[in-house]
């Protein structure tokens, strides 16, 4: 028993990492450009298939990891020069429908790419699973969790050690005051989106060995990894990552031990209970702004 | 979530100067029975279009994509009074939708309900339901209330889909009998017509006399600026509650119908593309007019039909949804060049802006930067 729930918690940590990585990306951009881009998932679905297709063609795993992020950073770069610059300034709600409306229109393109199959890669290094207290941890869920540190370190050096990173940050904390100085907020915006194309890219080819990539992935990895967003508040990107591993975990006991079919639901659950309890997050406070 | 104060102070005035201007049209259309004119000519001739159409069009083709034209106005309808009066979006009515006609499955299959009285069912139950969730929800803004009526889309979705023993699972319930209205057994496409657009203009007749009386008047307030409606002393919380209701009734009524016309239901059909899909027909025909709706059910289901016929010429062998692809990028185009809705466009053009579409009073109030980040 105590190993089947290792072993639960084994796939939710690696499940939770993805979610994190979503999370992080779409806070990171809510807070920088005020957009929740509800196309992230998307940007996961559509890396790992290109990466799939790459790879199919003969290109090495890793080039191919590489053009796929690339392609796919470039998307989201011109997603928010065509789409989101020219609303800048609406309000929220059309921002999101702006983004819902991409969103589908990509899963459409990606259904006229690559039909309904499911595709695999494989993992990035070859071996059997470690036994860890009787239960198998995948080297590939390893490599899940590492992308999540690495992006975290990534971020956190970036934000706070580069002058760029600085002034990021000056125009998250405000925006005005940011161009007062002289920060170009609007090409910070742009490179949030290109910033989190690629995360979204890497984390749909990071999971593709395990998940399997499809189509239609996307969508509920975007709105898992709001949840995720919003179990941290929406403003914290320590929080997003936090909340994204919870919820993996949570997602996984709850399929593993209560039913499989229900698995979707339990992400929906936690998130209007937040919604409805506690908008500002379990872990953020309202009005504070920070990545 | 808050704008800043002093966002409230400069705004406030011009706020009430909305309000008081969109008071004072409604007050003239209300009185000056001459205004319509040229407008009341038009719609005595679309209504006669309608009437005539079946006896003239023989192709039951045609007969059912007016049909389904005809349910989608009735869910658009009431998802505008939603966007265009209340100011709140919504992007899970096609689960209203579905309760609708999963309540007119399981009221007549499982216990054999009177066919009226199951369809009564389908309206009052998605009401019901949107009372219970409404209260907690309406207090959410903007990108909450976004993704929380997106998350009980998805629950209800699931719902359908777990619930095996009630809804019958993925693969649905059949053999739902067809509607019976005393005598008169509704079981061709041309009898279900007539009822669908009879429904049609009854609810646009109600929504009509809503939006000119003074419940009508609130909401537009309401949607101008909840602070401003609620200091002339506007119950905001219950009016964008009505409004959820409502809505939901009209989604709830158009679902029963469709029930009983396809006499099949699965949970494929009230997924969240359906429910971005009401939200593109609302936004295309311009929330917060009695014409957008209708106007904007009629072009989305037409573009759909266009492209499933045209899709598979293009490139052989294709079966799928591509039609998405379209209805996103139509969504987002719009959303960027007008987010008001295509309706307003009208507006640009005072000749012949018909009586519905005095200004519409916004999806999605658009105040520009409330002090950066929500």
């Amino acid at each position: 028993m105590s190993e089947q729930l290792l072993q639960l918690l084994f796939s939710g940590l690696t499940l939770g990492s993805i979610y994190a990585l979503m999370a992080l990306a779409l806070v990171t951009t809510f807070n920088i450009s005020g957009v929740m881009n509800l196309a992230q998932g998307e940007f996961a679905a559509i890396g790992a298939l290109l990466a799939v297709t790459l790879s199919g063609a003969g290109i090495p795993l890793p080039a191919s990891f590489a053009a796929a992020v690339i392609m796919v950073a470039a998307a989201g770069g011109i997603m928010e020069r065509a789409a989101i610059h020219p609303a800048r300034g609406a309000s929220g709600l059309t921002l999101i429908l702006i983004t819902i409306g991409l969103s589908i229109s990509l899963r459409g393109l990606a259904l006229l790419v690559w039909g309904t199959d499911t595709y695999s890669l494989p993992p990035f290094s070859r071996g059997g699973p470690l036994f860890i207290g009787g239960a198998a941890l995948n080297l590939q869920s390893l490599w899940v969790m590492g992308l999540v540190a690495a992006a975290v370190t990534g971020l956190h050096f970036f934000l706070n050690g580069t002058y760029t990173g600085k002034a990021v940050k000056a125009s998250v904390i405000n925006r005005t005051g940011a161009r007062l100085v002289g920060i170009n907020v609007g090409t910070v915006s742009f490179w949030a989106f290109v910033g989190s194309g690629a995360l979204g890219a890497a984390a749909g080819i990071f999971i593709a060995p395990i998940a399997m990539a499809v189509y239609d992935m996307g969508f509920m990895l975007g709105i898992k990894g709001f949840v995720a967003a919003a179990i941290g508040g929406l403003n914290n990107a320590a929080g997003a990552v936090l909340g994204g591993l919870l919820l993996g975990v949570l997602e996984a006991y709850g399929a593993g031990l209560v039913s499989s079919g229900l698995k979707d639901a339990f992400a929906i659950i936690v998130l209007m209970s937040i919604l409805l309890v506690r908008p500002e997050g379990i872990l953020g406070a309202l009005g504070e702004r920070k990545i | 979530m808050k704008p800043a104060a002093g966002w409230e102070k400069t705004c406030s005035v011009f706020i009430f100067r909305g309000v008081m201007k969109d008071g004072y049209e409604h007050g003239r259309q209300e009185r000056g029975v001459s205004m319509k004119g040229k407008g009341n000519y038009l719609v005595i001739a679309l209504v006669l279009l309608l009437f005539v159409l079946p006896l003239v069009v023989d192709s039951n083709y045609i007969l059912s994509v007016l049909i389904i034209m005809g349910l989608y106005t009735i869910v658009v309808q009431g998802l505008g009074i939603l966007m265009g009066y209340a100011g709140q979006v919504s992007l899970g009515h096609a689960a209203f939708f579905g309760l609708g006609a999963y309540s007119v499955a399981v009221l007549t299959t499982r216990l054999s309900w009177p066919e009226v009285f199951a369809l009564l069912g389908a309206a009052v139950v998605p009401g019901i339901i949107a009372a219970v969730i409404g209260r907690p929800t309406l207090k959410l803004r903007e990108l909450y209330l976004a993704m929380g009526t997106l998350g009980f889309g998805l629950l209800v979705h699931i719902g359908f889909n777990e619930a095996h023993s009630l809804t019958g699972g993925p693969s649905g319930m059949s053999g739902i009998p067809y509607l019976t209205l005393g005598h008169l057994v509704l079981d061709t496409d041309f009898k279900f017509y007539y009822l669908v657009w009879a429904v049609v203009l009854l609810v646009m007749l109600v929504i009509k006399n809503l939006t000119a009386s003074r419940t009508g008047r609130a909401l537009r307030a309401v949607s101008e600026s909840e602070y401003a409606a609620e200091s002339v002393g506007i119950d905001t919380a219950g009016l964008k509650l009505k409004a959820m209701v409502f809505s939901a009734v009209l989604a709830g009524l158009a679902g029963g119908l469709y029930a009983y016309y396809v006499t099949f239901v699965s949970p494929a059909t009230f997924g969240f593309h359906a429910s971005v899909q009401f939200v593109l027909m609302a936004v295309v025909g311009g929330p917060g007019t009695l014409a957008g709706p209708a106007a904007g059910a009629a072009l989305v289901v037409a573009l759909g039909e266009f492209l499933r016929w045209l899709i598979p010429l293009i490139i052989p062998g294709a079966g799928g949804e591509y039609e998405i692809i379209f209805f996103g990028l139509i969504l987002a185009v719009v959303m960027v060049l007008c987010p008001r809705g295509l309706g307003t466009i009208s507006s640009y053009f005072p000749r012949f802006s018909g009586e519905g579409s005095t200004k519409p009073a916004g999806v999605l109030p658009d105040i520009k930067d409330k002090g950066g980040i929500p």
